[in-house]
Order: C-alpha cells, then structure tokens, then sequence
C-alpha cells in the first residue's frame, strides 16, 4: 500500500468525522439543544441576574465540558461500530494524522457550540461586553477548544476498545480538564468584566490555557498511536 | 516464487493462554492458502499476527521480509485485513468508504472507480448508506476498499460468510484475479467445499497448532 502523510491522513480522517456529523446532525439535533438547556436549567435555578451575570463564564465551560463528552463519543463511536479504527491501525495509517483529525474535527463542532452557548449567556444571562473584552474571549474560546478536543480525542482513544466507555470518559476526562474549565472561566469573567476584573487580568489566564493545549497536542500527537494500541 | 509469509515454531500469548502454540508454516507470493480448523483453532490469530496486530511470543515470524518481532508497525501498511468486522463506516456510503480509504493511500479517482466496479458495486450500491446494506453489500465494499488499497498480502477472515452464491462466485473471480496479479491470499474458511476449490493448498489447525 502506498502511504499518505500525516496533513493528508488528518484532512481525510477530518473531512469523514464531519460528513459522518453533518449526516447524522447529532451535534446540532442532540448536544447542542442539551447544553442550550443545562444554560436555561441554571437561569432557573440561580434566578438572579447578578448571580448568573457573575457566573456565566463558568456556567458556559461547564456546559460546553458535558458536551465535549457526547461530542468525543460521537466520533469514536463511527469508527468502532464495524472495526474501523482497527482497521485504521492494522493498516499502518499514520495515527498522528489519524489524532489530528479527529481534534480538528472535534474542535469544529465544539467552537460552533461555544458561539451558540455564549450567545444563550449574552441573551438569557444580560452579560455585556467590550471590544477589548472581545478578543480575549476569541482567544480564549480557541484555545480551550484545543484543550479540550485533545484531551477528548486522546483519552477516547484510550478507552476506544474498552466497555463502560460511556461512562469511563467524564470519570477520566473531568480531573484531567479542570485546569481548562479553571482558566477559561478566569479568562471568560475577565472579558466580560465581571466583580471588577479588567481584559487585562485574563491573558495570565490564556497563558495556561495556551500550555495546556500545547502539552496534549504534543503529547496526544506522540502517544496517540500506542494509546490506540493498548 | 519468493517468500511471504515464513513461521516458523511462532508461540503467542493472549495472557497466559497460547493463541498460537508452534506454529510452523510458510506461503509464497500469488499463492492463495486456505487455513481450516474448527472454532479455537487459532485461524483468526494467525491472521493477526500476520497482519502484525499480534506480537510473536516465541519463534521466527517473517512477513513481506520484515521480522515481526522488531518491524511489526512496516507490515500493515502492505498487508491488508479483512476480519469479522468490515472496518467500514456505517454512516457513510459506500463511495464515500472507497474514497476515504483510497484517499489515505493516495489512490486516484479512477482507480477507486475501478476498484467498485470489479466488485460489482453499482451506482445505486454506490450511494447507500453502508448501515443500510445486507452482510454480503458490505462485503464487497470492505473488498472494494482493500483492492484499492493494493495490498499485497490478502488476509481474509471468513470472506464468504454473508454471501450468496452469486456473490461468493464473484468474490473467488476477485481473488483468482487478485492472486494472478501478484496478490498472495491467505483465507480462514469455513465454506471448505467452495474454499478447497479456491485455494491451492490447505493448512489445517487445531489448537493452535497446524495439524497433518
């Protein structure tokens, strides 16, 4: 067999990931109306526009963390129901670019729903922001989803072959992505300026986050191929 | 005629039980080998550790001139695996299988083209969903992509199970035809009739041994 390299591995595995989703719509019929709901489930419970002004930035992340679950399952299971992710292997594809696509598939879907849900927080939530505030919350956006959808696809690789996986994922995920939920809330309050915090006081914020994501890129690029293995 | 596949005493291990317990054979380039034996036999780990997705425990394991032992990972991208399951994606159609298999090999459009057209994969086949298509449907989708993949060595896990007699007539044209362009086969079977036809010889196993 000839052998394509990593880019070409990667846009082929991306390219399948998001036709799978876009035929499927499990992401917008499915994870999207289940975040959008844990957004509208806090207004009701918190009921108090400071209280939720000052916690939307948190209240996003938690949301968009549950839904990275879904999201990372989705995409394994395509590649599990019929062996296919064996196949991938047994058949010497480049599982770094096997790993890359899967990130930049997942992160797609996941910034689409970063906007939705941040767009919830603006309506339901009365949060305003600055231009200022503004880039920083892009960045922050993009560089959590990094994060996240490298520590999603590498540990959903991991348990790719094992039972329980459903439930295993959050179990092994959650501790692994609290530094991101941490950061990216830090960063999300200081752009929108929330209990006296300026833009300013969240790009130490965006530091960690962009040392998170490069340690799993890294990282999930150079044991992806093993963790499959195993 | 060279050598592909070359064991000789291979022992491996799942855990502590021997899937393969001194296993000693050898195949040669554009032989189709039919490997029979009940349940248990070993078959099937046979066919992985050819594949090299099983690692040798014990013993010389030669396939495609790379050592199992230390260039297990170079094997693979030579061989191709057909198991149990169709390593297909369920969601997409079969064109889109083809094209993403070809694509990550850098085959062309005509040779994915080709490819389902030698495996009678018709236009309207073409743009099913895989989930929708009969056991034997997906069998020659799962064929399709392997043909374009060009593997060199065939290792066929039950190829005819799902088939009808239409399709398993069709799937041995392939395989002459795949074997007379250079293609080595090897198929676990246990059609044995249709099989013994097939194949030019015949290893029988049991208990993870090949048996006289």
């Amino acid at each position: 067999m000839r052998s394509s390299g990593t880019g070409a591995v990667a846009r082929c595995v991306a390219g399948k990931d998001l036709r799978i989703e876009w035929r499927g719509r499990v992401v917008v019929n499915q994870v999207l109306p289940f975040a959008a709901l844990v957004m509208v489930a806090f207004a009701f419970a918190l009921d108090n526009d400071a209280v939720l002004q000052r916690t939307a930035g948190g209240l996003v992340w938690l949301a968009t963390m549950f839904s990275t679950f879904l999201v990372v399952q989705r995409s394994y299971a395509a590649d599990i129901d019929d062996g296919a992710l064996e196949s991938l292997r047994a058949a010497g594809v480049d599982m770094q670019g096997v790993f890359l696509g899967k990130s930049i598939a997942v992160m797609a879907e996941l910034l689409i729903l970063e906007i939705v849900l941040l767009f919830v927080a603006f309506v339901l939530y009365d949060v305003e922001i600055s231009v200022g505030g503004l880039g920083l919350l892009v960045i922050t956006m993009l560089l959590a989803t990094l994060g996240l959808g490298f520590v999603g696809v590498l540990y959903g690789g991991l348990i790719a072959g094992a039972g329980y996986r459903e439930t295993l994922l959050p179990l092994l995920v959650l501790p692994v992505v609290a530094p991101v939920l941490l950061a990216a809330t830090r960063a999300t309050e200081s752009a929108v300026g929330v209990a006296g915090v300026t833009a300013a006081d969240g790009w130490p914020w965006v530091g960690v986050l962009l040392v998170f994501a490069g340690v799993f890129g890294l990282g999930g690029l150079l044991s992806f191929g093993s963790v499959v293995e195993e | 005629m060279s050598t592909v596949i070359e064991l000789r005493d291979v022992v491996a291990l799942y855990g502590s039980h021997p899937a393969l317990a001194g296993v000693t054979v050898s195949v040669e380039r554009g032989e189709i080998v039919l490997v029979r034996g009940p349940n248990g036999a070993g078959k099937s780990s046979l066919l992985r550790l050819c594949a090299g997705l099983v690692v040798p425990n014990r013993g010389v394991a030669n396939v495609l001139g790379h050592d199992l032992a230390v260039e297990r990972e170079l094997v693979g991208k030579r061989v191709g695996l057909l198991g149990q399951r169709n390593g297909l994606f369920l969601d997409l159609t079969a064109e889109e299988n083809v094209r993403f298999w070809g694509g990550l090999c850098g085959a062309d459009s005509v040779e994915m083209d080709q490819a389902m057209r030698r495996m009678g994969i018709t236009a309207t086949l073409r743009a099913r969903r895989v989930g929708a298509m009969s056991t034997g449907q997906r069998k020659r989708v799962a064929l399709a992509c392997l043909v374009t993949r060009r593997a060199e060595l065939w290792l066929l896990d039950e190829p005819h199970s799902g088939l009808d007699t239409a399709g398993r007539d069709e799937l041995d044209d392939v395989l002459r035809t795949a074997a007379g362009s250079g293609a080595t086969i090897v198929l676990a079977s246990h059609e044995s009739e249709r099989a013994d036809r097939l194949a030019a010889r015949v290893v029988s196993m049991s208990g993870g041994q090949v048996v006289p």
